[in-house]
């Protein structure tokens, strides 16, 4: 090199895009990774719960069965929340900011009802979690999925915050988008966890 | 996506001015923040992967002073030097601290080190959050050592089986202490691969597709995934003996309706995975090691990778070989034999492609290379081990014995690191800059060597002659004491070995040669950079295009241009062919990690007294990531450019196809 002018081959990137929606982009990815730990632990769980339906004879050993009510209110509402969760997502990926706003907006106010229902399904379990190892595993399988719903409407409410305030840049609709998609992921797990928690007692 | 938005092959003039300023505005944008709360706030990979090695080694060092106070106790019989409560605390502090503060920590570590340069990216996916589990990771191995220091360390073995560990037969804090360093370890561990696989998948350079990949990038990506399938599982059962310790759930409690092989499960569902997790990047070390040294592509590339992710998925299915002392049903058990020894193909796979590539290549025996063939000579005997305990009526003779704990050592000392201190010698001089002492080295090499031997291989005799582990001294006449003593002389040399390999790292860090680019002449992107590398990795993202990177590279091979450098922006490619997708930009230093680390510890320490630690934490907690992810000026900037950039191009009239490459 002395200075002289060298044209070389090069790949010019400078007209790519600044963010990707879904799994070209990076904060899939990590949105990814982070569902298939954390559905990893949900898997555990519920192998844990039918590994101790076998060690006893009756189940629920000695306790009455969880009551429906709140829990099926629940799932109803979770599966609703479905539609603004897919309005949101379709909105960041059109980079709808008013649309973001309300449906985001929806989906927060429907996951702090689900919030509030959960806290009264502990009332109906029917069993303190040192009852035995049945009350155990109904509580912690009941509670991881509490933390996952709890943290995700804070999450949420961020990003709704985040969404009135500002800035706004395109990068931040692909937050909006995969947090949509991890919204989708809570929504699913409860649907056999709800199952095991509320009919595994009645049926086996 | 517009037509516009694509690569461009073209012909670029770029002058040495060029280059120079370019120089200086990414010397600038990449900066590494100086100052205490700099120090704190790095989100550089190289930073973090450097501490990250060095805290792995203080921590090995520590449980290196333990094991050696192992062996001056066994020395003699009769030996009242430490005594059973201390001694029960120091061999499941050893056990705890190589395997979750040091092997995979350091494994993880190399990865965030070298991954990046390996791929040709500018810093890792998810920098902060990087950062964040270095002082997670930090933190905890804290916790462990203070415990020790107070005597109050854990004291229940390793894998801290229950009973022994439940409420009932472990009072006191000890096996929480133990339960809750799982927890800071996996968190930083499960955080570390979520990064390396989206590094991995997403920022590859053009051109790298997956056939092209380093085989060292390949092992970090299986690794990755094991770390993300395997530890789940050891969160949630040592979170439940957390639970059935501070709050009376029943999981472990057989009286209750739980069960105590529940937690052997568990544990070795995680347990043994683990062990491929420490071994899979040493094999990813290995394959550099080899092809460097011999100046020839690995031979069978694909029979490696085969081999590499296939040892991911049948590390999963061998758990149950740790428990068949146990009582489950024999025919179950037959599965996991087969299993077990099924792991030993791809193992063999990959000795034999190595000693293929070393036979034909013209092998340099420099001090990598040494403990390359030294780490496949213990490994194969290890291997050798590890399937005649495979074997359900051998296992049975020598469960507990120190059969098993000569094949462990075997396998993760041979198998791990040996590996990794030849993949320091190979990579000292590109983090630091200057050449180890090649004489030093193989002085080095030897004392390990024969220490190692010595020290181990006496203990697969006195496993067989009936001496249990675990017992802090045994008798004058059960005919253990000669092979107790060669083995404890064994660890002096060893010891010797370590100090010298210590005492190499800070002469040759102080006075060693100066390194040039590639030393070696080894093959990967890494070696194309100055060294140690400069903060943001490469001047030009080159355009790679040949599995052997440097080796395969054209004399008139393209750079990537448009990358910008006036902020942190990096190329993100797709997953398959490496093909640019779109840019990214990553996110400034900051000392939120830091702080919600902080948080994230003294909740985990204080869960252990109380269960109120959690409605404490959670209001710090929400504090120091809503401050992690809360927009800085930098957004707002940025909010004005895409403003800007936009309002340009609706005032722009759409250029044809023709215009645009023109």
């Amino acid at each position: 090199m002395n200075g002289e002018a060298d044209a070389r081959r090069t790949l010019d990137v400078a007209a790519l895009p600044p963010m990707a929606f879904g799994n070209q982009g990076l904060i899939w990815w990590g949105t990814v990774g982070f569902m298939v730990i954390e559905g990893s632990m949900f898997v555990i769980g519920l192998v844990v719960y039918f590994y101790l339906r076998l060690q006893v004879r009756d189940w629920p050993p000695g306790l009455p069965n969880p009551g429906l009510r709140f829990g099926t209110w629940n799932l109803l509402v979770v599966l609703a929340s479905c539609v603004p969760n897919l309005f949101a997502k379709k909105a960041a990926e059109k980079f709808d900011l008013a649309g973001v706003r309300v449906w985001l907006g929806v989906l927060v106010l429907m996951g702090v009802v689900s919030v509030g229902l959960r806290a009264l399904e502990y009332t109906t379990l029917n069993c303190r979690w040192d009852d035995n190892a049945y009350g155990s595993i109904v509580w912690v399988l009941l509670s991881m999925h509490t933390i996952h719903v709890a943290t995700d409407v804070v999450d949420s409410g961020v990003l709704l915050a985040l969404a009135c305030t500002g800035p706004i840049t395109k990068s931040r609709f692909a937050d909006f988008s995969e947090n949509s998609l991890y919204w989708y992921f809570i929504v699913a797990w409860w649907i056999p966890i709800y199952v095991t928690i509320y009919f595994m007692p009645r049926w086996l | 996506m517009s037509e516009l938005a694509r690569p461009i092959e073209r012909r670029q003039t770029i002058t040495a001015a060029d280059q120079e300023r370019l120089r200086r505005q990414l010397s600038a944008t990449w900066y590494v923040p100086r100052g205490v709360i700099g120090w704190f706030s790095v989100a550089d990979h190289k930073t973090i992967g450097r501490r990250y090695i060095v805290t792995a080694f203080c921590f090995f060092i520590f449980a290196g002073v333990l094991a050696g106070l192992m062996r001056l106790q066994l020395a003699v019989p009769n030996n009242h030097f430490i005594g059973p409560d201390l001694y029960d605390q120091i061999f499941t502090v050893h056990g705890t601290t190589m395997m979750f503060l040091f092997a995979v920590p350091v494994m993880e570590a190399m990865g965030i080190y070298l991954v990046p340069l390996m791929i040709g990216t500018r810093n890792i996916a998810f920098p902060r959050l990087n950062a964040f589990s270095y002082y997670v990771y930090l933190f905890g191995g804290v916790m462990l050592v203070v415990t020790m220091l107070m005597n109050t360390a854990p004291d229940v073995g390793w894998f801290s089986y229950v009973p022994l560990a439940g409420p009932d037969y472990a009072p006191g804090k000890r096996a929480d202490f133990w339960a809750q360093l799982i927890t800071f370890t996996e968190v930083a561990a499960l955080a570390v691969s979520v990064e390396l696989v989206a590094t991995i998948f997403k920022s590859r350079a053009p051109g790298m597709s997956l056939n092209r990949m380093p085989l060292f990038v390949w092992s970090m990506l299986v690794t990755a995934l094991m770390v993300i399938f395997a530890m789940p599982s050891i969160v949630t059962c040592s979170t439940f003996l957390l639970l059935d310790r501070l709050v009376g759930t029943h999981f472990y409690n057989p009286a209750e309706g739980g069960d105590a092989l529940l937690w052997q499960h568990l544990f070795w569902f995680f347990g043994h995975p683990e062990v491929y997790i420490i071994f899979v990047p040493a094999l990813g070390i290995v394959s550099s090691i080899v092809s460097a040294f011999t100046w020839r592509p690995i031979f069978g590339y694909a029979a490696m990778v085969m081999a590499l992710v296939a040892t991911g998925f049948i590390g999963f299915g061998l758990w149950v070989h740790h428990m068949f002392a146990t009582g489950l049903p024999a025919l179950g058990l037959a599965y996991f034999t087969a299993a077990s020894i099924v792991i030993a193909i791809p193992s063999g796979i990959q000795i034999f492609c190595w000693i293929a590539s070393l036979w034909r290549g013209r092998p340099r025996f420099h001090t990598p290379l040494l403990f390359v063939v030294g780490f496949v000579a213990i490994f194969v005997l290890g291997g050798l081990s590890g399937v005649t305990l495979a074997s359900v009526p051998f296992d049975l003779q020598v469960h507990d014995s120190y059969y098993v704990v000569a094949h462990l050592h075997y396998v993760l000392l041979g198998g791990a690191v040996f590996p990794l201190i030849g993949g320091l010698y190979f990579w000292f001089p590109k983090i630091t800059g200057r050449l180890m002492d090649d004489g030093l080295g193989k002085w080095n090499f030897w004392l390990l060597f024969i220490g190692f031997n010595v020290t181990f291989f006496p203990m697969h005799v006195l496993g067989l002659e009936g001496m249990p582990r675990r017992i802090y001294t045994y008798p004058d006449n059960m005919g253990w004491n000669t092979l107790n003593l060669v083995s404890s002389l064994g660890a002096l040399l060893l010891v010797l070995g370590g100090a010298l390999f210590v005492y190499n790292v800070v002469r040759s860090y102080a006075w060693g040669l100066a390194a040039a680019d590639n030393p070696w002449g080894a093959e990967t992107l890494e070696w194309s950079v100055s060294s140690p590398p400069p903060v943001y990795n490469f001047l030009h993202v080159p355009v790679v295009e040949g599995r052997c990177a440097l080796w395969d590279r054209s004399a008139d091979a393209p750079i990537v241009t448009g990358i910008r450098s006036d902020i942190r922006e990096v190329l993100i490619t797709d997953v398959m062919d490496a093909e640019p997708v779109h840019k990214t930009e990553y996110p400034e230093p900051s000392i939120w990690p830091f702080l919600c680390a902080v948080v994230t510890s003294a909740f985990f320490i204080g869960s252990i007294f109380t269960p109120w630690a959690l409605p404490v934490a959670i209001l710090p907690l929400a504090i120091t990531l809503v401050g992690w992810f809360w927009p800085k000026k930098r957004d707002r900037e940025r909010e004005a450019e895409e403003r800007h950039e936009e309002a340009e191009r609706r005032s722009r009239p759409v250029p044809t196809m023709r215009e645009a490459r023109a």
